[in-house]
Protein backbone atom coordinates (compact mmCIF):
# COMPACT_ATOMS: atom_id res chain seq x y z
CA UNK A 1 0.00 0.00 0.00
CA UNK A 2 3.18 1.98 1.41
CA UNK A 3 6.67 1.53 -0.12
CA UNK A 4 9.18 4.25 0.78
CA UNK A 5 12.58 4.58 -0.91
CA UNK A 6 15.81 5.97 0.13
CA UNK A 7 13.70 9.01 1.38
CA UNK A 8 16.08 11.98 2.29
CA UNK A 9 14.45 15.21 3.36
CA UNK A 10 15.90 18.56 4.22
CA UNK A 11 13.85 21.75 5.16
CA UNK A 12 14.90 24.97 4.25
CA UNK A 13 15.48 26.60 7.47
CA UNK A 14 17.45 23.96 8.80
CA UNK A 15 20.72 23.15 8.06
CA UNK A 16 20.89 19.14 8.87
CA UNK A 17 18.55 16.34 7.31
CA UNK A 18 15.56 15.65 9.14
CA UNK A 19 14.99 12.30 7.48
CA UNK A 20 18.64 10.62 6.20
CA UNK A 21 17.55 7.41 3.96
CA UNK A 22 13.96 5.86 5.11
CA UNK A 23 13.35 2.60 3.31
CA UNK A 24 9.80 1.14 4.72
CA UNK A 25 6.69 -0.89 3.48
CA UNK A 26 3.55 -1.26 4.67
CA UNK A 27 0.75 -3.55 3.49
CA UNK A 28 -2.16 -3.16 2.64
CA UNK A 29 -4.70 -3.54 6.22
CA UNK A 30 -1.66 -3.37 8.49
CA UNK A 31 -1.58 -1.04 11.38
CA UNK A 32 2.01 0.13 11.48
CA UNK A 33 3.29 2.32 15.18
CA UNK A 34 5.92 4.66 14.76
CA UNK A 35 8.06 5.53 17.57
CA UNK A 36 10.46 7.90 18.77
CA UNK A 37 12.33 10.89 20.43
CA UNK A 38 11.38 14.29 19.83
CA UNK A 39 13.08 15.28 16.63
CA UNK A 40 13.72 11.87 15.28
CA UNK A 41 11.53 12.65 12.11
CA UNK A 42 8.24 10.77 12.69
CA UNK A 43 5.59 14.22 12.11
CA UNK A 44 7.92 15.00 8.98
CA UNK A 45 7.61 10.84 7.45
CA UNK A 46 4.16 11.44 7.84
CA UNK A 47 3.88 14.45 6.14
CA UNK A 48 5.45 12.43 3.04
CA UNK A 49 2.90 10.13 3.06
CA UNK A 50 -0.26 12.36 1.48
CA UNK A 51 2.14 14.41 -0.96
CA UNK A 52 2.33 17.23 1.28
CA UNK A 53 6.39 16.51 1.44
CA UNK A 54 7.36 17.94 -1.11
CA UNK A 55 4.26 19.69 -2.38
CA UNK A 56 3.68 21.90 -0.35
CA UNK A 57 6.48 22.25 2.01
CA UNK A 58 9.20 22.54 -0.27
CA UNK A 59 12.96 21.40 0.85
CA UNK A 60 15.35 19.30 -0.35
CA UNK A 61 13.36 15.97 -0.82
CA UNK A 62 15.11 12.40 -2.93
CA UNK A 63 13.57 8.86 -2.82
CA UNK A 64 10.55 8.26 -3.66
CA UNK A 65 6.94 7.69 -1.91
CA UNK A 66 4.77 5.88 -3.40
CA UNK A 67 1.39 5.65 -2.34
CA UNK A 68 -1.55 2.77 -3.45
CA UNK A 69 0.89 2.34 -6.73
CA UNK A 70 1.55 6.61 -7.33
CA UNK A 71 4.58 8.30 -7.00
CA UNK A 72 4.20 11.81 -4.64
CA UNK A 73 6.39 13.45 -6.67
CA UNK A 74 4.04 13.27 -9.72
CA UNK A 75 0.79 14.09 -8.58
CA UNK A 76 -1.37 17.28 -6.69
CA UNK A 77 -1.61 16.44 -2.84
CA UNK A 78 -5.19 17.00 -3.68
CA UNK A 79 -5.06 13.41 -5.17
CA UNK A 80 -4.09 11.72 -2.05
CA UNK A 81 -6.90 13.42 -0.08
CA UNK A 82 -9.28 10.92 -1.36
CA UNK A 83 -6.76 8.22 -0.32
CA UNK A 84 -4.91 9.41 2.94
CA UNK A 85 -6.96 11.14 6.25
CA UNK A 86 -4.65 12.95 8.10
CA UNK A 87 -4.78 13.48 11.81
CA UNK A 88 -2.94 15.86 14.19
CA UNK A 89 -2.18 15.88 17.74
CA UNK A 90 -4.54 18.90 18.37
CA UNK A 91 -8.38 17.77 17.18
CA UNK A 92 -9.09 21.62 17.24
CA UNK A 93 -6.66 23.06 15.01
CA UNK A 94 -8.85 20.58 12.35
CA UNK A 95 -12.66 21.46 13.51
CA UNK A 96 -13.94 24.60 12.30
CA UNK A 97 -17.78 23.92 11.04
CA UNK A 98 -21.16 24.95 13.49
CA UNK A 99 -22.42 21.98 13.55
CA UNK A 100 -20.87 18.42 13.69
CA UNK A 101 -22.93 17.09 10.46
CA UNK A 102 -21.71 20.07 8.82
CA UNK A 103 -17.60 19.37 9.50
CA UNK A 104 -18.33 16.24 8.40
CA UNK A 105 -20.09 16.98 4.67
CA UNK A 106 -17.55 19.62 3.87
CA UNK A 107 -15.05 17.07 2.73
CA UNK A 108 -17.01 14.84 0.51
CA UNK A 109 -19.06 18.05 -0.92
CA UNK A 110 -15.86 19.92 -1.58
CA UNK A 111 -15.79 16.72 -3.89
CA UNK A 112 -19.11 17.12 -5.39
CA UNK A 113 -20.02 13.77 -4.27
CA UNK A 114 -24.26 13.13 -4.50
CA UNK A 115 -26.28 14.50 -1.38
CA UNK A 116 -27.83 10.93 -0.76
CA UNK A 117 -24.14 8.99 -0.80
CA UNK A 118 -22.98 12.34 1.34
CA UNK A 119 -25.76 11.66 3.99
CA UNK A 120 -24.65 7.85 4.21
CA UNK A 121 -21.14 8.68 4.43
CA UNK A 122 -21.72 10.77 7.59
CA UNK A 123 -24.33 8.03 8.94
CA UNK A 124 -21.61 5.67 8.47
CA UNK A 125 -18.52 7.94 9.86
CA UNK A 126 -20.65 8.97 13.26
CA UNK A 127 -21.80 4.89 13.87
CA UNK A 128 -17.76 3.99 13.89
CA UNK A 129 -16.90 6.34 16.29
CA UNK A 130 -20.00 6.19 18.08
CA UNK A 131 -21.34 9.75 18.06
CA UNK A 132 -25.04 9.67 16.23
CA UNK A 133 -26.20 11.46 18.88
CA UNK A 134 -24.04 14.35 18.24
CA UNK A 135 -24.99 15.35 14.90
CA UNK A 136 -26.40 18.55 15.21
CA UNK A 137 -24.01 19.35 18.19
CA UNK A 138 -21.66 22.33 18.24
CA UNK A 139 -17.79 21.14 18.09
CA UNK A 140 -16.26 23.39 20.15
CA UNK A 141 -19.12 21.87 23.26
CA UNK A 142 -17.81 18.11 22.93
CA UNK A 143 -14.87 17.22 25.26
CA UNK A 144 -11.40 16.59 23.89
CA UNK A 145 -11.85 12.48 22.77
CA UNK A 146 -15.05 13.70 21.59
CA UNK A 147 -13.48 16.21 19.58
CA UNK A 148 -10.89 14.48 18.39
CA UNK A 149 -13.75 11.43 17.05
CA UNK A 150 -15.02 13.77 14.68
CA UNK A 151 -11.76 14.68 13.42
CA UNK A 152 -11.50 11.31 12.44
CA UNK A 153 -15.23 10.64 11.41
CA UNK A 154 -14.68 13.76 8.97
CA UNK A 155 -11.80 12.20 7.33
CA UNK A 156 -13.48 8.99 7.08
CA UNK A 157 -16.10 10.64 5.30
CA UNK A 158 -13.85 11.27 1.90
CA UNK A 159 -13.57 7.11 2.08
CA UNK A 160 -9.56 6.94 2.85
CA UNK A 161 -7.70 3.63 1.84
CA UNK A 162 -5.12 5.39 4.69
CA UNK A 163 -5.49 6.57 8.26
CA UNK A 164 -2.32 8.58 9.31
CA UNK A 165 -2.61 9.49 13.07
CA UNK A 166 0.53 11.83 14.77
CA UNK A 167 0.27 11.42 18.17
CA UNK A 168 -3.72 11.82 17.84
CA UNK A 169 -4.45 11.41 21.82
CA UNK A 170 -1.38 13.12 23.54
CA UNK A 171 -3.24 16.21 24.85
CA UNK A 172 -6.37 13.91 26.26
CA UNK A 173 -7.35 12.32 29.52
CA UNK A 174 -7.56 8.79 30.34
CA UNK A 175 -10.97 8.46 29.15
CA UNK A 176 -10.68 10.33 25.79
CA UNK A 177 -7.57 8.24 25.06
CA UNK A 178 -9.33 4.87 25.14
CA UNK A 179 -12.04 6.13 22.99
CA UNK A 180 -9.86 7.21 20.27
CA UNK A 181 -7.91 4.27 20.55
CA UNK A 182 -10.73 1.82 20.19
CA UNK A 183 -12.12 3.65 17.37
CA UNK A 184 -8.57 2.84 15.78
CA UNK A 185 -8.55 -1.01 16.62
CA UNK A 186 -12.25 -0.68 14.98
CA UNK A 187 -11.09 0.78 11.92
CA UNK A 188 -8.16 -1.77 11.72
CA UNK A 189 -10.22 -4.90 12.54
CA UNK A 190 -13.49 -4.22 10.95
CA UNK A 191 -13.04 -2.08 8.35
CA UNK A 192 -9.61 -3.66 7.02
CA UNK A 193 -7.93 -0.04 7.12
CA UNK A 194 -4.42 0.83 6.91
CA UNK A 195 -3.37 3.01 9.83
CA UNK A 196 0.05 4.68 10.47
CA UNK A 197 -0.10 5.83 13.99
CA UNK A 198 2.34 8.24 16.02
CA UNK A 199 2.11 7.15 19.52
CA UNK A 200 5.02 7.58 22.14
CA UNK A 201 3.05 5.10 24.53
CA UNK A 202 4.24 1.44 24.53
CA UNK A 203 1.08 0.26 26.02
CA UNK A 204 -1.50 1.20 23.27
CA UNK A 205 0.98 0.08 20.52
CA UNK A 206 1.89 -3.10 22.38
CA UNK A 207 -1.82 -3.82 21.91
CA UNK A 208 -3.14 -2.30 18.64
CA UNK A 209 -0.54 -2.67 16.01
CA UNK A 210 0.96 -5.66 13.87
CA UNK A 211 4.29 -3.52 13.02
CA UNK A 212 6.20 -1.49 15.32
CA UNK A 213 8.92 1.41 13.65
CA UNK A 214 11.57 2.81 15.91
CA UNK A 215 13.16 5.72 14.48
CA UNK A 216 16.18 7.57 15.69
CA UNK A 217 18.28 10.60 14.04
CA UNK A 218 16.25 10.57 10.56
CA UNK A 219 15.99 6.86 10.15
CA UNK A 220 14.19 3.86 11.09
CA UNK A 221 16.37 1.99 14.04
CA UNK A 222 14.21 -1.39 14.40
CA UNK A 223 10.99 -2.67 13.17
CA UNK A 224 9.57 -5.92 13.25
CA UNK A 225 6.13 -6.89 15.37
CA UNK A 226 5.41 -5.74 19.01
CA UNK A 227 7.16 -8.69 20.20
CA UNK A 228 10.41 -8.31 18.38
CA UNK A 229 11.00 -4.95 18.69
CA UNK A 230 9.99 -4.71 22.54
CA UNK A 231 12.34 -7.67 23.40
CA UNK A 232 15.28 -4.96 22.57
CA UNK A 233 14.95 -3.08 25.76
CA UNK A 234 18.32 -2.16 25.70
CA UNK A 235 18.39 -0.63 22.89
CA UNK A 236 14.81 0.82 23.53
CA UNK A 237 16.09 2.33 27.04
CA UNK A 238 18.97 4.30 25.42
CA UNK A 239 16.19 6.11 23.11
CA UNK A 240 14.59 7.14 26.08
CA UNK A 241 11.87 4.22 25.00
CA UNK A 242 10.03 2.22 28.12
CA UNK A 243 8.45 -1.07 26.84
CA UNK A 244 5.14 -1.61 28.63
CA UNK A 245 5.64 -2.54 32.56
CA UNK A 246 4.37 -6.18 31.75
CA UNK A 247 6.92 -6.57 28.56
CA UNK A 248 9.64 -5.38 30.92
CA UNK A 249 8.45 -7.60 33.99
CA UNK A 250 8.54 -10.45 31.55
CA UNK A 251 12.01 -9.27 29.92
CA UNK A 252 13.82 -9.63 33.43
CA UNK A 253 11.83 -13.15 34.02
CA UNK A 254 13.09 -14.51 30.60
CA UNK A 255 16.60 -12.96 31.17
CA UNK A 256 16.78 -14.77 34.70
CA UNK A 257 15.38 -18.34 32.48
CA UNK A 258 12.26 -18.44 34.49
CA UNK A 259 9.98 -18.26 31.40
CA UNK A 260 10.19 -18.63 27.62
CA UNK A 261 8.76 -15.73 26.21
CA UNK A 262 8.08 -11.44 26.94
CA UNK A 263 4.60 -10.49 27.07
CA UNK A 264 2.63 -7.53 25.12
CA UNK A 265 -0.41 -7.41 27.65
CA UNK A 266 -1.12 -8.67 31.22
CA UNK A 267 -3.35 -11.52 29.26
CA UNK A 268 -0.48 -12.99 27.54
CA UNK A 269 1.78 -12.87 30.87
CA UNK A 270 -0.73 -14.79 32.87
CA UNK A 271 -0.72 -17.45 29.98
CA UNK A 272 3.23 -17.76 30.17
CA UNK A 273 2.23 -18.82 34.12
CA UNK A 274 -0.41 -21.56 33.20
CA UNK B 1 4.32 21.59 61.02
CA UNK B 2 2.09 20.75 58.00
CA UNK B 3 2.92 22.11 54.46
CA UNK B 4 -0.81 22.43 53.62
CA UNK B 5 -4.02 22.18 55.15
CA UNK B 6 -7.51 22.24 53.36
CA UNK B 7 -10.10 22.11 56.28
CA UNK B 8 -13.46 21.29 54.22
CA UNK B 9 -13.57 24.10 51.55
CA UNK B 10 -16.34 24.84 49.12
CA UNK B 11 -15.84 26.38 45.91
CA UNK B 12 -18.00 27.36 43.15
CA UNK B 13 -17.72 30.18 40.11
CA UNK B 14 -20.26 32.66 40.30
CA UNK B 15 -23.74 31.49 39.44
CA UNK B 16 -22.50 27.78 38.48
CA UNK B 17 -22.21 24.31 40.42
CA UNK B 18 -19.82 23.72 42.85
CA UNK B 19 -16.51 22.78 41.57
CA UNK B 20 -15.28 21.78 45.08
CA UNK B 21 -17.62 19.96 47.30
CA UNK B 22 -16.13 19.97 50.67
CA UNK B 23 -12.79 18.97 50.49
CA UNK B 24 -10.25 18.39 53.79
CA UNK B 25 -6.91 17.48 53.19
CA UNK B 26 -3.72 17.52 55.02
CA UNK B 27 -0.11 17.29 53.29
CA UNK B 28 2.95 16.93 55.53
CA UNK B 29 6.61 18.50 54.92
CA UNK B 30 8.41 16.90 52.46
CA UNK B 31 5.65 14.63 51.39
CA UNK B 32 5.31 14.02 47.65
CA UNK B 33 1.64 13.56 47.05
CA UNK B 34 -0.08 12.47 43.79
CA UNK B 35 -3.54 13.96 42.54
CA UNK B 36 -5.43 11.76 40.33
CA UNK B 37 -9.15 11.50 38.66
CA UNK B 38 -11.08 12.55 35.71
CA UNK B 39 -11.22 15.93 33.77
CA UNK B 40 -13.43 18.35 35.76
CA UNK B 41 -13.23 16.44 39.50
CA UNK B 42 -12.01 19.23 40.18
CA UNK B 43 -8.09 19.04 40.78
CA UNK B 44 -6.79 21.97 39.32
CA UNK B 45 -9.57 23.80 41.04
CA UNK B 46 -7.95 22.52 44.47
CA UNK B 47 -4.31 23.32 43.45
CA UNK B 48 -5.12 27.19 42.75
CA UNK B 49 -6.41 27.94 46.38
CA UNK B 50 -2.76 26.74 47.86
CA UNK B 51 -1.54 29.72 46.14
CA UNK B 52 -4.50 32.08 46.35
CA UNK B 53 -5.22 32.15 42.63
CA UNK B 54 -8.75 31.18 44.14
CA UNK B 55 -10.35 31.93 47.51
CA UNK B 56 -12.64 29.36 48.97
CA UNK B 57 -16.67 30.33 49.37
CA UNK B 58 -16.17 28.73 52.74
CA UNK B 59 -13.40 26.78 54.44
CA UNK B 60 -10.10 26.84 55.54
CA UNK B 61 -6.77 27.14 53.75
CA UNK B 62 -3.17 26.96 55.94
CA UNK B 63 0.17 26.94 54.15
CA UNK B 64 3.19 26.43 56.46
CA UNK B 65 0.98 26.87 59.23
CA UNK B 66 -0.44 30.58 58.48
CA UNK B 67 -4.47 30.93 57.06
CA UNK B 68 -4.12 31.93 53.68
CA UNK B 69 -6.47 34.15 53.50
CA UNK B 70 -3.98 36.98 54.91
CA UNK B 71 -1.84 36.45 52.09
CA UNK B 72 -1.72 38.06 48.62
CA UNK B 73 -1.30 35.82 45.63
CA UNK B 74 2.47 37.80 45.80
CA UNK B 75 3.40 36.40 49.03
CA UNK B 76 2.25 32.97 48.76
CA UNK B 77 3.72 32.57 45.56
CA UNK B 78 6.67 32.76 47.33
CA UNK B 79 5.83 29.65 49.32
CA UNK B 80 3.92 27.66 46.49
CA UNK B 81 5.40 27.61 43.46
CA UNK B 82 3.15 26.46 40.49
CA UNK B 83 4.05 24.95 37.34
CA UNK B 84 1.39 24.67 34.75
CA UNK B 85 0.82 22.66 31.78
CA UNK B 86 1.49 24.56 29.06
CA UNK B 87 5.15 26.42 29.64
CA UNK B 88 4.54 28.95 26.73
CA UNK B 89 1.95 30.56 28.86
CA UNK B 90 4.36 31.05 31.46
CA UNK B 91 7.29 32.52 29.14
CA UNK B 92 8.13 36.18 28.03
CA UNK B 93 11.18 37.40 28.19
CA UNK B 94 14.15 37.38 26.02
CA UNK B 95 16.94 35.39 27.21
CA UNK B 96 16.37 32.04 29.29
CA UNK B 97 18.40 33.77 31.80
CA UNK B 98 16.21 36.98 32.47
CA UNK B 99 13.18 34.81 32.23
CA UNK B 100 14.31 33.15 35.42
CA UNK B 101 15.87 36.09 37.01
CA UNK B 102 12.26 37.62 36.83
CA UNK B 103 11.02 36.23 40.20
CA UNK B 104 14.03 36.64 41.72
CA UNK B 105 14.59 40.60 41.14
CA UNK B 106 10.84 41.36 42.28
CA UNK B 107 12.61 39.54 46.00
CA UNK B 108 14.42 42.73 45.55
CA UNK B 109 17.54 39.99 46.18
CA UNK B 110 21.05 41.84 45.04
CA UNK B 111 22.76 41.54 41.42
CA UNK B 112 25.37 38.96 42.51
CA UNK B 113 22.51 36.94 44.51
CA UNK B 114 20.20 36.60 42.05
CA UNK B 115 22.85 35.62 39.55
CA UNK B 116 24.19 33.24 41.99
CA UNK B 117 20.20 31.85 42.06
CA UNK B 118 19.79 31.69 38.70
CA UNK B 119 22.97 29.72 37.60
CA UNK B 120 22.35 27.10 40.27
CA UNK B 121 19.22 26.89 39.12
CA UNK B 122 19.94 26.69 35.34
CA UNK B 123 22.70 24.12 36.21
CA UNK B 124 20.00 22.12 38.01
CA UNK B 125 17.78 22.48 35.13
CA UNK B 126 20.45 21.40 32.28
CA UNK B 127 19.61 24.88 30.56
CA UNK B 128 23.01 26.39 31.48
CA UNK B 129 24.28 26.48 27.85
CA UNK B 130 21.29 28.47 26.74
CA UNK B 131 21.42 31.34 29.06
CA UNK B 132 21.35 34.05 26.53
CA UNK B 133 19.24 32.11 24.17
CA UNK B 134 15.39 33.67 23.20
CA UNK B 135 13.40 31.21 25.30
CA UNK B 136 10.68 30.59 22.09
CA UNK B 137 13.53 28.78 20.55
CA UNK B 138 13.80 26.30 22.78
CA UNK B 139 11.97 22.50 22.27
CA UNK B 140 9.02 21.62 24.07
CA UNK B 141 10.82 19.57 26.92
CA UNK B 142 13.57 22.87 27.31
CA UNK B 143 10.59 25.03 27.68
CA UNK B 144 9.16 23.02 30.56
CA UNK B 145 12.53 22.99 32.30
CA UNK B 146 13.06 26.86 31.83
CA UNK B 147 9.49 27.05 33.29
CA UNK B 148 10.60 24.55 35.98
CA UNK B 149 13.76 26.43 36.71
CA UNK B 150 11.42 30.23 36.98
CA UNK B 151 9.28 28.35 39.63
CA UNK B 152 12.11 26.93 41.56
CA UNK B 153 14.68 29.85 41.73
CA UNK B 154 12.18 31.21 44.00
CA UNK B 155 12.85 28.12 46.26
CA UNK B 156 9.21 27.72 47.27
CA UNK B 157 8.55 25.03 49.97
CA UNK B 158 6.05 23.55 48.41
CA UNK B 159 5.45 22.86 44.39
CA UNK B 160 2.67 22.52 42.71
CA UNK B 161 3.36 20.61 39.35
CA UNK B 162 -0.38 20.50 37.24
CA UNK B 163 0.48 17.47 34.74
CA UNK B 164 3.71 18.81 34.00
CA UNK B 165 3.93 16.04 31.39
CA UNK B 166 1.18 16.26 28.78
CA UNK B 167 2.48 16.22 24.98
CA UNK B 168 6.28 15.77 26.51
CA UNK B 169 8.16 12.45 24.96
CA UNK B 170 9.71 9.93 27.38
CA UNK B 171 13.40 12.36 27.02
CA UNK B 172 11.90 14.99 28.08
CA UNK B 173 9.46 13.67 30.79
CA UNK B 174 12.57 11.71 32.64
CA UNK B 175 14.48 14.97 32.75
CA UNK B 176 11.93 16.67 34.25
CA UNK B 177 11.45 14.35 36.72
CA UNK B 178 14.86 13.84 37.62
CA UNK B 179 14.92 17.83 38.49
CA UNK B 180 11.12 17.49 40.40
CA UNK B 181 12.93 14.20 42.80
CA UNK B 182 15.57 16.68 43.11
CA UNK B 183 14.08 19.01 44.80
CA UNK B 184 12.39 16.93 46.93
CA UNK B 185 15.74 15.37 48.20
CA UNK B 186 15.71 19.30 48.98
CA UNK B 187 12.66 18.90 51.36
CA UNK B 188 10.24 20.54 48.73
CA UNK B 189 7.05 19.27 49.23
CA UNK B 190 5.66 18.16 46.22
CA UNK B 191 1.95 17.77 44.92
CA UNK B 192 1.62 16.71 41.40
CA UNK B 193 -1.39 16.49 39.09
CA UNK B 194 -1.20 13.53 36.83
CA UNK B 195 -3.11 11.43 34.82
CA UNK B 196 -0.35 9.00 34.26
CA UNK B 197 -0.84 6.20 36.58
CA UNK B 198 3.01 4.93 36.04
CA UNK B 199 4.75 8.20 37.36
CA UNK B 200 2.14 7.99 40.55
CA UNK B 201 3.55 4.45 41.22
CA UNK B 202 7.00 5.54 40.57
CA UNK B 203 7.28 8.49 42.45
CA UNK B 204 4.90 9.10 45.07
CA UNK B 205 4.34 8.45 48.60
CA UNK B 206 0.83 8.95 48.60
CA UNK B 207 -2.10 9.55 46.51
CA UNK B 208 -5.01 10.84 46.44
CA UNK B 209 -8.42 10.19 44.28
CA UNK B 210 -10.53 12.98 43.61
CA UNK B 211 -14.19 12.61 42.11
CA UNK B 212 -16.99 15.00 41.22
CA UNK B 213 -15.37 17.75 43.58
CA UNK B 214 -14.70 15.59 46.79
CA UNK B 215 -11.92 13.08 47.65
CA UNK B 216 -12.68 9.90 47.32
CA UNK B 217 -9.43 7.89 48.16
CA UNK B 218 -6.56 8.07 50.04
CA UNK B 219 -3.67 5.72 50.74
CA UNK B 220 0.00 4.56 49.01
CA UNK B 221 -0.14 3.40 45.49
CA UNK B 222 -0.70 0.20 46.63
CA UNK B 223 -3.54 0.50 48.50
CA UNK B 224 -5.13 2.60 46.35
CA UNK B 225 -4.49 0.87 42.71
CA UNK B 226 -5.58 -2.53 44.79
CA UNK B 227 -8.83 -0.87 45.36
CA UNK B 228 -10.60 -2.04 42.22
CA UNK B 229 -14.21 -0.38 43.37
CA UNK B 230 -12.64 3.00 44.42
CA UNK B 231 -10.88 2.77 40.53
CA UNK B 232 -14.10 1.95 39.30
CA UNK B 233 -15.89 5.07 40.69
CA UNK B 234 -12.98 7.22 39.46
CA UNK B 235 -12.51 5.59 36.26
CA UNK B 236 -9.06 4.49 36.73
CA UNK B 237 -6.97 2.27 35.18
CA UNK B 238 -4.87 0.18 37.63
CA UNK B 239 -1.59 0.19 36.16
CA UNK B 240 -0.33 -3.29 34.51
CA UNK B 241 1.59 -4.47 37.27
CA UNK B 242 -0.60 -4.01 39.92
CA UNK B 243 -3.40 -6.18 37.90
CA UNK B 244 -0.90 -9.11 37.08
CA UNK B 245 0.42 -9.37 40.95
CA UNK B 246 -3.79 -9.74 41.71
CA UNK B 247 -3.75 -12.34 38.91
CA UNK B 248 -0.86 -14.00 39.97
CA UNK B 249 -2.77 -14.15 43.65
CA UNK B 250 0.57 -12.81 44.63
CA UNK B 251 0.66 -9.89 47.22
CA UNK B 252 -0.31 -6.48 44.85
CA UNK B 253 2.42 -4.63 43.87
CA UNK B 254 2.90 -1.63 41.36
CA UNK B 255 6.30 -1.88 40.67
CA UNK B 256 7.99 -3.70 38.09
CA UNK B 257 11.26 -4.73 40.89
CA UNK B 258 8.84 -5.90 43.49
CA UNK B 259 6.90 -8.26 41.45
CA UNK B 260 9.96 -9.44 39.93
CA UNK B 261 11.38 -10.12 43.48
CA UNK B 262 8.02 -11.54 44.58
CA UNK B 263 7.26 -13.77 41.53
CA UNK B 264 10.88 -15.09 41.87
CA UNK B 265 9.91 -15.82 45.45
CA UNK B 266 7.32 -17.68 44.39
CA UNK B 267 8.98 -19.59 41.97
Amino acid sequence: MIEIRDLHFKYHSQTDEVLKGVNLKIKKGEFVSIIGPSGCGKSTLCLTLNGIIPKTISGQFSGDVIVDGMNTKEYEVSEFSKKVGMILQNPESQLFAMTVEEELAFGPENLAVPREEIEDRISWALSIVNMENKRDEFPGNLSGGQKQRIAIAASLTMMPEILVLDEPTSQLDPIGKREVFSVLQQLHKEEKMTIVLVEHRTEPIAELSDKVVVMDNGAIVLQGSPRVVFEKVPILRELGIMVPDISYLTYLLKEGGYVKDIALTVEEARRLFI
Amino acid sequence: MKAIEIDDIHFAYPESDEILNGVSLDVKKGEFVSLVGQNGSGKTTLAKHFNGLLRPNKGKVIILGEDSKNFSIAELSRKVGHLFQNPENQIFEETVFSEVAFGPKNLGLSEVEIKERVDRVLKITRLSKYRDTHPLSLSGGEKQRLALASVSVMEPQILVLDEPTTGLDLLSIQGILDIVKELHNRNVTVFLITHDMGLVSELSERVVVMERGQIIGDGTPREIFANDELLTRASLEPPQIMKFSKMLGLNPEVKVDALYKRIVEAL
